[in-house]
């Protein structure tokens, strides 16, 4: 069932552009070649009646109920098969129409329960409205003759029930798996009579290869495929369009809501069609997993203690707020105003951070403000500011759709940003090539109908020999696209570089040893990626997340130019976001030294602008980043910090460090929806508000602002951008907004790139990738079209360092981390879901020759240890990794990932080495302690939709 | 702040400019990346283990580390 809002066309947009005029009912009609006629009337007005057309899949022409009569033409065509030509005369009504119809849905109708009122789909069913339609309100077969009724329902999903009674074989959900989500996870299974929807190898689907997605569920015509909360509380009333607050794909979802005011309740969360990012589709998270936000581990009351190992006590807002303020004020005072700073999320709204930054530079006057981008994503902003001239990536999602090679560096997409993987993997099925670098063995090189045309299956740690090696042959053998070099880049610069790469120590032959990736594979892989006509690079934290973080950013930079790869669509630099609003956080100048745009605290021209703004003196110093706030906690100069929406305990590395750290500062103020792990350490806890309950605007990874709106009333009574206000406030420094669009006027006035964003624009466009401004009215889709944001692109030198985490006798492994599909960063918002039916705990994957040779079997206990720490976990014995390597996910506290994780860093940015970490492994009995602890303080509640 | 912590980060900053500029400059580029990102404390804590012999520093680090002392002036 699609969304309840939703006009169904039932076939997609042509996208072509010429015009066809032809006569529909009598009434001429104007629509692009390539079109259906289905589609044709649906926009005239005059709507053909239909069941397996739904204008997300492709034609299939099966249900014969869109017949009609064409002028000249013999018998009666499927109008969802039969594009429009010029002149065409079409009738969609006549008496010959209508009967064929009535027969056809008649044998439906044969075949399926009448108890419409107590259906789950009941209004929403286009079986039901069908029958109305063509004026079918019984059969002339009975209903005595072999039915399907007897068949089982597969209720195995925690999320959605499969109910064969209620199928009509339409196919449609069958497509959907194939052409929306591209798992092909469902088929047609038997002949004739027999026919019916099967998941994998008839398997129950919570068993079967179905990742979820719910595609199926809604291309599903009638309630065969249902929410399982449309069967307990009814059909949603209204629909709210906003924007998914997991990872930075940014998807569009109509929240389909029930009742008002505190009663509201969110039943669906169904993808927006219309949706710029998502085009229609969605993940198990997005559509499923927003059970978290009514959990009952939501802290809905303001609370403060004195020490942290005082209990907790409720307070009214304004005594939690009133209380953070005092103590603020009081350590400024004893120990100097640069003494207090904050922590901005990448999961709240950009009004939010905005507003967080602001408390901190104009309430706090000091720049000590960072984000967790801080741990993702920092070297993206640093290197691509510095080659390209923008901390941005350059495309938009669909750009894709027109590439010729894609090359997927250091980023799981099926896992982690599951939407675009499916676009991705629906181009390299039409015949795309794909070159993936990563340690591990991951979906997306080899899945259904997918096979990567080269795995560069290097060691952690080596992405810049690698990158070096493939420019070395993209230079060696005359690849560089001369003309784009010459045109667009900065000569002196490229020429160093050309000289520098052309080393015969960056050869694949002489990297090889370092990073095993043969030299072979790499000379044809740079042959490919060069020879293609648009060639695109994504990314994600597998390049950002070491201590060349940095350099391996400029590196694919400088191999885009070097190929020409830039400045139109189909190519480009593409980073894949981790969190929603990772891209907003940075724009919002969450980063300690940069104001909002990227501008730097030195600047005293735009440091002048936000002066005049906010009526304050701004500090022209940069101010602490997070790991540094730590290092100052502990020498005693850093005591106070308000943290919104950021669990830093968990997701940060070294964790005793960080303990350390908390422990020595007299004012921890954590604001949050769950009393998360850095809240053991907090002496105030603010109630946050999820993305359901307030309005905003979310900034995924191609640039677009996307908007949030509030769907329920704040639980705890405030939305986050309230809190933050009244701290400003209590603090001294004014803040007055009624309401969010007010924050964002004010983030266009100061910003230059936002200039022409408002939410009256946004409600206009559905959607705007910033810059927005005079230049760019509409927004910019693709960047650095005809010449570089920075103006010629700059080449950088990028010698391959390599990291000082080692492996050697006593740690002889590499520990890589990344993340599975159905949980998301540290778990807080998908521990407390039924997706834990898919990943309850996190695994350690070890090889089978590692594993031998220390006595491990699969589920074994075993304990790992590095220079920093240790845990234990439980292991998975596979090939998907390389001997010599270990892999693990973070998503559980109690896994403690980064108990083990070092203090090592990029080298510009500080951001975290998280995926290189020297290990020992051995075979243990139980989890440790403290493990134990925190499993029997988390255990997952499967039963909480 | 832990002086041996920011030791490394001035090494592995050096360790990427020693490479990307020319030896003159690159004492310029560290001495400007410490001056716009790091915050006027670290910056006082490395110019000070300096003056007391910069331990673990390395000779570009050194000279990176005393044109931002000298700046600081």
């Amino acid at each position: 069932m699609y969304a309840i809002d939703h006009h169904d066309l039932g076939t997609p947009a042509s996208s072509a552009v010429a015009p066809v005029t032809l006569e529909i009912d009598g009434r001429p009609v104007t629509v692009a070649e390539g079109t259906s006629i289905m589609r044709a009337a649906g926009l005239a007005g005059c709507s053909v009646p239909k069941l397996c057309a739904t204008d997300n899949l492709k034609s299939f022409g099966s249900c014969r109920l869109c017949l009609v009569e064409i002028e000249g033409r013999r018998g009666y065509p499927a109008s969802c098969t039969t594009l429009v030509s010029e002149g065409m005369k079409v009738k969609t009504q006549s008496e010959k129409l209508g009967s064929l119809r009535r027969g056809v849905m008649e044998l439906y109708v044969s075949d399926h329960p009448l108890d419409c009122v107590s259906c789950p789909s009941n209004g929403h069913c286009e079986l039901q409205n069908m029958a109305e339609v063509v004026g079918v309100s019984e059969t002339r077969y009975g209903l005595a003759g072999e039915r399907h009724e007897h068949l089982a329902k597969d209720a195995s999903n925690p999320y959605f029930t499969f109910d064969p009674n209620m199928c009509i074989v339409c196919s449609r959900c069958v497509r959907a798996c194939d052409e929306v989500q591209g798992t092909l996870a469902l088929t047609i299974q038997g002949r004739g009579f027999e026919s019916k929807v099967a998941a994998s190898q008839d398997e129950s689907f919570v068993e079967s290869e179905c990742v979820s997605c719910g595609a199926c569920v809604e291309a599903c015509p009638t309630a065969a495929l249902t929410e399982k909360p449309l069967h307990f509380m009814g059909q949603p009333e209204r629909a709210v369009t906003t924007t998914c607050a997991y990872c930075g794909v940014g998807c569009s979802f109509k929240a389909e809501v029930k009742g008002r005011g505190d009663a509201a309740q969110v039943v669906r969360m169904v993808p927006n069609r219309d949706g710029h990012a998502n085009q229609g589709h969605a993940c198990i998270k997005g559509r499923f997993a927003f059970g978290y936000a009514t959990h009952a581990d939501r802290i809905l009351k303001p609370m403060v203690r004195a020490r942290i190992s005082d209990p907790w006590r409720e307070v009214s807002w304004d005594e939690a707020i009133g209380h953070a303020a005092a103590q603020f004020k009081r350590i400024q005072q004893q120990h100097g105003k640069y003494a207090v700073g904050g922590i901005t999320s990448s999961r709240c709204t950009n009004e939010e951070t905005f507003l967080v930054q602001k408390l901190v530079r104009a309430a706090f006057g000091n720049n000590n403000v960072d984000t967790c981008a801080r741990v993702c994503h920092s070297p993206t902003g640093y290197g691509l500011k510095h080659t390209l001239g923008e901390s941005a990536g350059t495309q938009a999602f669909n750009s894709v759709m027109k590439s010729d090679v894609v090359m997927v560096i250091g980023a799981n997409p099926t896992e982690g940003h599951p939407v675009f993987a499916s676009q991705l993997k629906r181009r390299l099925r039409q015949g795309a090539k794909l070159i993936v670098v990563d340690p591990r063995v991951t979906a997306i090189v080899r899945s259904p109908h997918i096979e990567a045309d080269y795995h560069l299956q290097l060691r952690p740690g080596t992405n810049v020999a690698v990158m070096n090696a493939l420019a070395h042959v993209i230079v060696t053998e005359g690849l560089v696209k001369s003309e784009f070099v010459a045109a667009r880049c900065e000569p002196a610069a490229f020429e160093k570089w050309c000289t520098f790469i052309k080393d015969p120590r960056n050869s694949p032959e002489a990297t090889e040893s370092m990073t095993g990736v043969p030299a072979d594979t790499v000379r044809r892989a740079a042959r490919l990626f060069a020879s293609g006509r648009n060639g695109a690079i994504y990314y994600g934290l597998g390049v950002t997340e070491h201590s060349q973080g940095s350099t391996m950013v400029m590196g694919i930079a400088n191999l885009a130019m070097a190929t020409g790869n830039l400045g139109r669509e189909g190519v480009g630099v593409n980073p894949l976001r981790g969190q929603n609003n990772v891209q907003g956080a940075c724009d919002m100048g969450s980063f300690p030294h940069e104001l909002p745009g990227y501008r730097h605290v030195s600047d005293a021209a735009v440091r002048t602008q936000f002066e005049t703004r906010w009526q304050v003196p701004l500090e022209a110093e940069p101010g602490l980043r997070i790991p540094n706030m730590f290092e100052a906690a502990l020498d005693g100069s850093f005591l106070g910090l308000y943290v919104q929406g950021e669990d830093i305990l968990q997701s940060d590395p070294n964790t005793h460090h960080v303990v350390a750290a908390l422990s020595a500062m007299e004012c921890v103020v954590v604001q949050d929806l769950f009393l998360n792990e850095t809240a053991k350490y907090a002496h105030i806890f603010l109630p946050g508000s999820s993305f359901l309950e307030k309005d905003g605007t979310f900034t995924n990874a191609e640039r677009r602002i996307s908007r949030v709106r509030k769907v329920l009333n704040p639980k705890a009574g405030l939305a986050d951008w309230e809190v933050t206000v009244r701290l400003a406030n209590a603090l001294g420094y004014p803040m007055a907004y009624d309401h969010p669009s007010q924050i964002m006027d004010e983030i266009a006035a100061l910003t230059p790139t936002f200039t022409g964003v408002s939410y009256d624009k946004l409600d206009r466009l559905g959607s705007i990738q910033w810059p927005c401004n005079e230049a760019a009215p509409q927004g910019t889709p693709t960047m650095h079209i005809d010449e570089f944001v920075r103006g010629k692109g700059r080449f950088y030198i990028t010698e391959y360092v390599p990291t000082s985490e080692r492996s050697n006798s006593r740690f002889p492994l590499i520990l890589t981390t990344g993340r599975v599909l159905t949980q998301y960063n540290v778990g807080a918002q998908t521990r407390r879901t039924p997706n834990v039916t898919w990943h309850s705990e996190d695994r350690f994957e070890i090889h089978p020759d590692d594993a031998e040779t220390r006595g491990v079997k699969e589920g074994d206990w075993v304990g790992i240890t590095s220079r920093a720490g240790q845990t234990v976990l439980r292991a998975t014995v596979t090939d998907r990794v390389q001997p010599g390597v270990v892999y693990t996910t973070f998503h559980f506290p109690e896994s403690g990932a980064n108990v083990i994780t070092t203090d090592n860093s990029d080298w510009a940015t500080n951001c975290p080495e998280y995926k290189v970490t020297a290990v020992q492994v051995v075979k243990v009995s139980q989890p440790a302690d403290w493990q134990e602890r925190l499993r029997r303080r988390y255990e997952p509640d499967a039963n909480h939709v | 702040m832990n002086p041996a912590q920011l030791t490394k980060m001035v090494n592995d900053i050096a360790a990427f400019f020693a490479s990307e500029s020319g030896e003159e400059q690159a004492v310029t580029d560290v001495s400007g990346h410490l001056q716009r990102f790091w915050d006027p404390r670290m910056r006082r804590e490395i110019v000070a283990h300096y003056a007391r012999g910069g331990e673990g520093l390395n000779e570009l680090s050194k000279k990176a580390v005393a044109a931002l002392a000298k700046a600081s002036q």
